[in-house]
């Protein structure tokens, strides 16, 4: 369910790591807590984000969400499939409804989010 | 039942089931099961129950015939929401109305404080839980479950009967814009009839239903919802709600500011809208036209298409100054702190076939 090379925030969102590129998006349990996804605001390409500040917006049936960017960074991509097909984020929130990709400016804050175990083990306790 | 539950004015509501636009299409389609055990009642009782109960209420409840429900609402002196309301005639000596649960003690200290009447006022709430079978398929869902005679039982009336050995009010009304039920029974009946029911449901393709498709139902249907396009700020002329006041009834609490406001004309309505741009208006954004502040949105979200897999519509509704609130103009809806287009169109934005 939770890929081993990926890390996760304890705000539900998820990094996958390749090469300096942070891939990013919301957990498979955000995405059912969420429900019935509608819409995605999803960054511009050349914005800088900051680790733990807003970087994009989704909205379900019932409220909108802030998303909080896992690692900061500038947007290099977006997944731009989910303006039309918001509902990949509810089918597949872990490949194809990433939401952009970032490149990291500070790669060792990754060394300080979850592991697929403790994030499994975090959702246990709530 | 795997329900997300949210903390609704102190009760543990379900939010969705299965998923609001399933549970939203299964109501416009066949039939949903809302537990809606949070709604208030209040009992009036006496003499000159019908009295005291004109005096509160904006509609005519001398129309009313035993057995028989109309929407109404409670008024502020000056014009405002208490509360909207269904009214139920029991008996002569006797009406029962439904109120929102939020408001269920301001509304008993409104009645009680205005009673001058030879009548009693009971904050019924704690002895009522509430099901609602929404939809096409609704009402024979519930024949399976009952002996009385349905088919009598037009839209906005109520037979008092038993729903599987447990005495109910069974009611012909609801809150999604489709035929359906309301039944009242006491709590310690609501468990097993939700279960009962659900099976009842099962092969006409019953969802449990929760809070979210609910909201979803009857903003398409443009009923509204208390705290959101009716509150103590708001008058039923400026909400669209005129055909509920009956200003040639015996005075009654808010008349005389109806009256005035009437004479003197509303400056601002509610109207429904489409987004054009996107994003979703959310209760609280700021209506602008041509740039500037002009309206405030009261509800607003996306529709689930029916049938799947119809597009969802990205609708709302909002108050502007009187001479936009009509279909047709360019209006902006800011959200988060960008314009979106959108325009003005007439609510409901659905209607059952009948």
């Amino acid at each position: 369910m939770y890929p081993d090379n990926y890390r996760y925030t304890k705000e539900h969102e998820w990094v996958h790591v390749e090469n300096g590129i942070g891939t990013i998006g919301i957990t498979d349990h955000a995405q059912h807590e969420l429900g019935d996804i509608v819409y995605v605001e999803v960054p511009k390409v050349g914005t800088h984000v900051e680790q733990g500040k807003s970087f994009a917006v989704v909205e379900s049936v019932k409220a909108a969400s802030e998303i909080y960017a896992p690692v900061s960074g500038e947007i290099v991509e977006a997944n731009e499939a989910l303006t039309a097909t918001p509902e990949l984020l509810n089918s597949d929130a872990h490949v194809a409804g990433w939401i952009a990709k970032i490149k990291l400016s500070v790669p060792e804050e990754v060394d300080r989010l979850l592991s697929p175990t403790d994030y499994q083990a975090y959702l246990g306790e709530g | 039942m795997g329900a997300k539950m949210v903390d609704f004015g102190g009760w543990d509501m379900p939010v969705e089931y299965t998923g609001v636009i399933d549970e939203h299409r299964a109501v416009r389609q066949r039939v949903g099961l809302f537990d809606v055990s949070h709604m208030g009642e209040i009992e009036v009782r006496g003499p000159q129950a019908l009295d005291l109960v004109q005096h509160v209420t904006v509609n005519d409840a001398s129309k009313l015939k035993l057995g028989q429900a109309q929407y109404s609402a409670l008024l502020y002196e000056p014009g405002g929401f208490v509360d909207d309301i269904l009214v139920h005639k029991v008996a002569d000596d006797h009406y029962f109305l439904c109120v929102n649960a939020s408001n269920q003690d301001k509304d008993y200290e409104h009645i009680a404080a205005n009673n001058r009447f030879d009548t009693t006022v009971e904050n019924a709430g704690p002895r009522y839980a509430q099901l609602a079978v929404q939809g096409p398929l609704a009402t024979g869902v519930v024949k399976k479950l009952t002996a009385s005679d349905l088919d009598a039982v037009k839209r906005y009336h109520f037979v008092d009967g038993a729903v599987l050995g447990s005495p109910a009010r069974i009611a012909r009304t609801g809150y999604t814009g489709e035929d359906g039920w309301e039944i009242y029974v006491a709590p310690e009946h609501a468990e097993r009839l939700w279960h009962e029911i659900l099976a009842a449901g099962d092969d006409a393709g019953i969802l449990a239903c929760g809070l979210g498709a609910r909201n979803t139902l009857r903003l398409e249907s443009a009923m509204p919802l208390y705290g959101h396009e009716i509150h103590a700020s708001i008058t039923p002329w400026e909400a669209g709600l005129d055909w509920i006041v009956k200003l040639d009834k015996d005075d009654f609490l808010g008349r005389d500011a109806l009256l005035k406001q009437k004479e003197q004309g509303i400056t601002r309505k509610l109207i429904g809208f489409e987004m054009k741009g996107r994003g979703i208006a959310r209760d609280g954004y700021e209506i602008q036209v041509s740039g500037v502040g002009s309206g405030w949105v009261t509800s607003g979200g996306v529709i689930p298409g029916v049938p799947a897999p119809a597009l969802n519509r990205n609708i709302g509704m909002c108050f502007l100054p009187l001479h936009l609130a009509e279909p047709g103009h360019a209006i902006e809806v800011s959200v988060r702190g960008r314009g979106v287009e959108a325009v003005t169109i007439p609510m409901p934005f659905y209607k059952r076939a009948r």
